[in-house]
């Protein structure tokens, strides 16, 4: 299997772009706020936008070295580009779209991807999740050294989402092809790829497994992107050998990280316990305030209480009875409580 | 439901508008007979000027459309330093009062103009022949096509264009297989202005080409020649183009949302899987 490797620097409208990747056979997912750049990165990988600086490469191939005025146009570039709104061509049917790359593998794509029965219809007359699957075919008909895929689940509605979000993980691990994936999702990154980069103002703050950036998120961003509360604060040294932090918010939390100064305290909301009293048990940290909204997710319920999100199963919120504007204590442990540069 | 006094206003005023509009070519109409609409348009002077203005106006549409399509979409895909300044000069014949183009053109291609020395030694006289009016139609018609076309092919979304190229077509396949196409519709509508236009140009030939019958002597020329000579004529040529325009000026409004249509039906082939 071939590697692409990606070496950008490029001005964007207030930030530079300055990433360096490399991708085998496995899914990288670029996550960040909008306007980050990351969609200019798959559109340079394409060859639909030529940095200032750069180095693309695929295996042996180079496709963009500045350096040595070296820049394939997209149609010289083996790459499989699945855009957020698919682009399909309105014009033609699902048949000719998947056929406008090459046309040898049309029967068998079309039968994969379960759309020979639409292949006389145009775009327009098909679902949302459909096209999706249209325009991974088109992609796929090139076959494709590298496969890049720009939001591809934002298009589509809650429920069709994670099943699709299902299947085109299948598909991905089935394709072993080198894979960047654009979205602002953390769920959805988690979901799909190996590796996820989080990119801010076109810079990589973090790149590794999603574990790894739920574990150690480099700083307060990354660890906001994957789903922590973020509690800004000012940190000291403690008397008891924990790092105290005066939030903001107006309560005192302890952590086990050294730290000083203007941090964010990271805690992720399943790291936090609910009572009705401070429990006595280990954990040192207990904010008590008015429950402000409580919201169902599937078997689990998210708790705001004050500053602090936390989730609980739908069977502790049951037993415990909880109640929107009830004042309750969330706790959680001094070794949860992740301090963070970046406030 | 009771009409509001704004609603009552707004109607009176474009029965007013429609009315003026329609009057002049109710009086076309009313003023001839069936057997003089007839005799008008059989005349010599009705057959020459409609087969000289049909020649002239299929070469100037086939002038416009060869080099109008590519003028367009340069200008809709690419930005450039004095891309604007372009696109005006384009579009300037559009305000330009015809006789400025007639005498521009034959300050060009005139025997005594910029380039007639140079024509002329190539052993062609280009003034007061057919090739005139092929010219003047084509300069004084041609913005109302590239104006319409580049507005066609900058609404092609440029994604599309982008996932053809990622496709592995070229940008000469790119844009005959997607953005041609895909602007067809507003190509057409323009194309149908251009040639509406065409038809009823007269300032800029009668200077430059002049009034021959037969030879550059188009439908316009033909009831401004006759109207003083032969009034019932002049008259019928007149219902003629009033019936051509009309029908051009329809076709380019329908055009586009039969594209569309067109490109947006349902057309499921084979048994639809019940999923």
């Amino acid at each position: 299997m071939e590697t692409l490797g990606v070496d950008l620097d490029h001005g964007l409208r207030s930030f530079r772009l300055a990433l360096a990747l490399d991708a085998g056979a496995e899914t990288v997912a670029l996550m960040g706020p909008s306007g980050a750049g990351k969609t200019s990165v798959l559109r340079a990988i394409a060859g639909l936008l030529r940095p200032e600086r750069g180095h693309i490469t695929l295996g042996g191939d180079t496709w963009l070295d500045t350096a040595r005025r070296i820049d394939l146009p997209p149609e010289r570039r083996r790459v499989g580009l699945v855009f957020q709104e698919y682009a399909l061509f309105p014009h033609m049917t699902v048949r000719a779209n998947v056929a406008f790359g090459g046309s040898e593998r049309v029967d068998e794509l079309l039968e994969r991807f379960a759309i020979a029965s639409l292949a006389g219809a145009r775009p327009s007359a098909i679902s949302g999740g459909e096209r999706q699957r249209v325009a991974l075919a088109r992609a796929l008909a090139r076959d494709p050294g590298v496969l890049l895929l720009d939001e591809p689940l934002s298009a589509l509605d809650a429920h069709t989402r994670s099943r699709v979000r299902q299947e085109l993980r299948e598909l991905l691990l089935d394709l072993g092809l080198p894979t960047l994936i654009v979205t602002h999702d953390f769920e959805d990154a988690a979901a799909l790829a190996d590796r996820v980069g989080v990119l801010v103002d076109g810079r990589l703050l973090q790149i590794g497994p999603p574990s790894e950036l739920v574990a150690t998120p480099a700083d307060a961003f990354v660890a906001g992107f994957t789903g922590a509360n973020l509690l800004r604060g000012t940190a000291r040294p403690a008397p008891n050998g924990l790092t105290e932090v005066a939030l903001d918010a107006g309560f005192t939390a302890y952590s086990v990280e050294p730290a000083g100064g203007r941090v964010a305290l990271a805690v992720y909301p399943w790291e936090v316990s609910v009572a009705r009293e401070a429990p006595d048990d280990s954990a040192v940290n207990h904010v008590r305030a008015p429950i402000g909204s409580i919201m169902t997710l599937g078997n689990r319920v998210r708790v705001q209480i004050g500053p602090v999100t936390a989730e609980v199963t739908t069977q502790s919120s049951e037993r415990l009875g909880l109640r929107e504007g009830e004042v309750v204590v969330a706790s959680f442990k001094a070794t949860g409580a992740r301090l963070l540069s970046g406030a | 439901m009771r009409p509001s006094a704004f609603g009552v206003v707004l109607w009176a005023a474009a029965c007013v508008a429609l009315a003026f509009l329609l009057i002049p070519i109710v009086a076309i109409f009313s003023e001839l007979t069936l057997g003089e609409l007839r005799d008008g348009l059989t005349s010599d002077v009705a057959r020459d000027a409609l087969r000289v203005t049909a020649e002239t106006n299929l070469a100037a549409m086939a002038l416009i459309l060869l080099f109008g399509t590519p003028t367009a979409y340069l200008l809709a895909s690419r930005s450039f330093r004095g891309r604007t300044v372009l696109v005006t000069l384009v579009e300037l014949p559009l305000v330009l009062p015809p006789a400025v183009a007639g005498i521009g053109l034959l300050a060009a291609f005139g025997r005594l103009g910029l380039l007639g020395g140079t024509v002329e030694s190539l052993g062609i006289d280009i003034a007061f022949t057919k090739v005139a009016v092929i010219l003047a139609v084509t300069f004084v018609a041609s913005p109302f096509y590239v104006r319409t076309a580049i507005a066609a092919f900058e609404a092609v979304d440029p994604d599309l264009v982008a996932a053809s190229r990622t496709l592995g077509a070229g940008p000469a396949r790119t844009f005959a297989r997607v953005a041609l196409p895909i602007a067809s519709g507003g190509l057409g509508a323009g194309a149908a202005l251009a040639f509406a236009r065409g038809l009823g140009e007269f300032g800029a030939t009668i200077m430059f080409a002049g009034s021959l019958q037969g030879v550059t002597q188009t439908l316009s020329l033909a009831v401004y020649q006759e109207f003083d000579v032969d009034f019932d004529t002049a008259l019928a040529i007149g219902a003629l183009l009033v019936l051509g325009s009309a029908l051009v000026l329809f076709a380019a409004k329908v055009i586009p949302s039969w594209r569309r249509s067109a490109s947006t039906s349902i057309t499921v082939s084979g048994p639809s899987a019940s999923r």
